[in-house]
């Protein structure tokens, strides 16, 4: 099994056409994903690359192939319009990677889109992967092996550091999803814990917190009441400085919130067994095995 | 990115905010002229970004022209938190009967725009919120709808129980909303919201800062950014599209992606070492980027060595190498390198740096032991 993607997924790729919609298409592909539609609007009755059927609104496209999932790989100021594209067009799953997007943009979007009961996932998100079934997004497929750890992270290459040590250590995932790095996001951890908690196959979950906001301590508490498998968590940040956006538009400590102190304290205070460095990913994760 | 008072102020007014008049000036003969325009008793105030302008002497009250023009040489040149002071504002000095908070900031927990006022204004309000939070009051606003007119005025009330100043005020909330939108702030503040004696309610400060994500699109805005009040390696590196934030330490770092770059960071402080800065040179490749991180890092003489640790996924490993190259080409690089590089043309990137006599890791733990064991060794 795996959470939000599987073989059952029919991918529509938003911007298709695009220098970073194209390369990813084609690594998508690659790797097994069902891409079943391209859309750039006129360019509409084209095909990607001889393989891929383009279309100019995500509604045809969905109409002509029954896609339910949609990633999204447009410019940032135009990335929310594609989002609301997509929720409206029967889409169930929207993956954005775009970042950049005004925070204005998606104040606007996010209510849209939990109206149509349509998950978002990120913006400024690496997508996710279900090892061996599927992917969307951009999460490097030869990295990754299939097995029993569910990974969720803020990160994208971050993600891939500890992906790469589970899996070198023989330890494969049912599903690693990046949740994105922006201060407004469309699913956070807890959804994802909720969603590992629910899914038989994932045994152990490894969750890549960093500075800013309070999702940490909140996902901490809720692990604590509501997610019985074995959790692990690292915290990015120890170092940042309070007040400076570290690359990632959430990533900041405003006054004395959203510390790496605060939410490894979070983590430790509920029961999350803490990585202080990545490399102790696979120490942690054979303990919580091993229990 | 923070916007200064009197820029925050120019985008209130023009919104139709009540604001006293008021001009900038960069000389004391400039502020004793406005002060003069002005008439009466006037405030000279530092434009700087830095909080406790007034505690540091950065805000004065000038009774004539002349008095207006000693205070602005005074606080024209002086440094306030580290910051030199350009600009001074001149504006009337108002006689304040009451003063409150109004405040917009984006609320990351429930994903809207939210409102917090509070009767208790003029001070920091996050000392109000600490000690007593029961002054503030707080509002989501749905951005579908807006800032609906009851729900401005039930906040206004919460500030003044007169209904001719709770109008007032209202109608100031609606046109600090209507720009909080139209400018994509992170927030927007005006503090202190000011009663007259006679009844006026007028904004005597206003802080804006712009989310950094809207400077693509409205380059008025960008053009609002004072280059002077950042370190000069910022500003070169936003420049040339890199994220970049300096730091105490001697430990050079180059990473892709912000939380690698992070938790590099962070494992150099596990290893006893110290980073001297954040740097994410991004997920696409593209060599130049890290001749630019390098000629970055390198100007900065408390540098001892520089740690590369790349994850290449969109990042080509090999592209990273050739960087590195053409920059060991172009100028000299006197401290030690140390490379971390895993992932796309791993091979190709490993054999470009044997060709220039340098060898690539594998492992990140190796990498920051090692870079940190040169950095105590050349101490």
């Amino acid at each position: 099994m795996s959470i939000f993607i599987n073989r059952d997924t029919r991918l529509v790729v938003q911007g298709i056409t695009g220098r970073d919609g194209s390369f990813h298409t084609r690594q998508m592909i690659e790797y097994g994903t069902a891409v079943v539609a391209g859309v750039t609007p006129g360019k509409g009755g084209q095909t990607f690359e001889g393989k891929v059927p383009i279309f100019n609104t995500v509604a045809d496209a969905v109409a002509a192939t029954g896609a339910n999932t949609a990633v999204i790989y447009v410019p940032p100021g135009l990335a929310a319009g594609a989002i609301a594209e997509a929720a409206d067009a029967g889409t169930r799953l929207v993956v954005c990677i775009t970042e950049g997007i005004p925070v204005v943009d998606m104040m606007r979007v996010i209510p849209f889109v939990r109206e149509k009961n349509v998950r978002l996932l990120g913006p400024n998100c690496p997508g996710l992967i279900s090892p061996g079934q599927t992917k969307v997004g951009i999460i490097p497929g030869q990295i990754c092996a299939p097995g029993r750890v569910g990974l969720v992270s803020r990160s994208g290459t971050l993600t891939y550091e500890v992906v790469n040590q589970l899996t070198k250590a023989g330890i494969g995932q049912t599903t690693c999803v990046g949740i994105g790095g922006d201060p407004i996001i469309g699913t956070n951890f807890i959804d994802t814990l909720a969603a590992f908690q629910a899914d038989p196959d994932t045994h152990a979950i490894v969750m890549m917190g960093e500075i800013g906001g309070t999702d940490e301590q909140k996902a901490a508490a809720f692990v604590k009441a509501s997610v019985t498998k074995p959790v692990i968590g690292f915290i990015a940040g120890q170092t940042a400085p309070p007040g400076r956006r570290m690359g990632h538009a959430g990533a900041i400590i405003s006054g004395s919130s959203g510390t790496a102190v605060e939410k490894m304290a979070a983590f430790r205070e509920h029961g999350i067994a803490v990585m202080e460095r990545p490399a102790d990913v696979v120490r942690l994760v054979r303990e919580a095995f091993n229990k | 990115m923070n916007l200064h008072e009197y820029q925050a102020r120019a985008i209130l007014k023009s919104a139709g905010i009540p604001m006293p008049d008021g001009d900038i000036a960069t000389t004391p003969a400039e502020a004793e002229a406005i002060a003069r325009q002005l008439g009466g008793t006037v405030v000279v105030k530092a434009q700087v970004h830095a909080g406790g302008r007034g505690k540091a002497g950065g805000v004065k009250l000038a009774k004539s022209p002349a008095e207006a023009a000693e205070h602005a040489s005074r606080i024209l040149g002086m440094r306030i938190k580290g910051l030199v002071v350009s600009k001074v504002l001149v504006v009337p000095a108002a006689e304040i009967a009451s003063e409150a908070y109004v405040g917009l900031i984006v609320d990351r927990e429930t994903q809207r725009p939210v409102f917090m006022v509070s009767p208790a204004g003029g001070i920091d309000i996050e000392e109000v919120a600490a000690k007593t939070p029961e002054k503030i009051f707080r509002l989501a606003v749905d951005p579908r709808y807006g800032l609906l007119p009851h729900q401005a005025l039930g906040l206004a009330f919460k500030l003044y129980p007169e209904f001719a100043k709770a109008r007032s005020a209202a109608r100031i909330m609606e046109q600090l909303y209507a720009v909080f939108m139209a400018n994509g702030a992170s927030l927007a503040e005006i503090n202190p919201l000011v009663t007259t004696p006679d009844g006026t309610v007028l904004a005597l400060d206003a802080k804006i800062s712009v989310d950094d994500n809207e400077l693509e699109r409205r380059h008025d805005l960008a053009a609002l950014r004072d280059e002077t009040a950042e370190a000069p390696a910022e500003v070169e590196a936003r420049r040339a599209g890199l994220t970049f934030i300096k730091l105490d330490g001697n430990v050079g770092c180059v990473v892709n992606g912000a939380g690698l770059a992070m938790a590099t960071m962070d494992l150099v402080k596990y290893y006893g070492g110290d980073p001297a800065n954040f740097l994410d040179i991004g997920g696409s490749s593209n060599p130049e980027n890290v001749v630019n991180a390098l000629r970055i890092i390198t100007s900065d003489p408390a540098v001892k060595a520089i740690l590369f640790n790349i994850f290449g996924g969109i990042t080509r490993t090999d592209d990273v190498a050739n960087g590195i190259k053409t920059a060991l080409a172009q100028f000299p690089v006197t401290v030690p390198i140390v490379v971390r590089l895993t992932g796309t043309n791993e091979a190709i990137a490993v054999e470009i740096l044997q060709g220039i006599g340098m060898t690539a890791l594998n492992d990140m733990d190796d990498a920051v032991q090692q870079v940190v064991a040169l950095v105590k060794a050349a101490a």
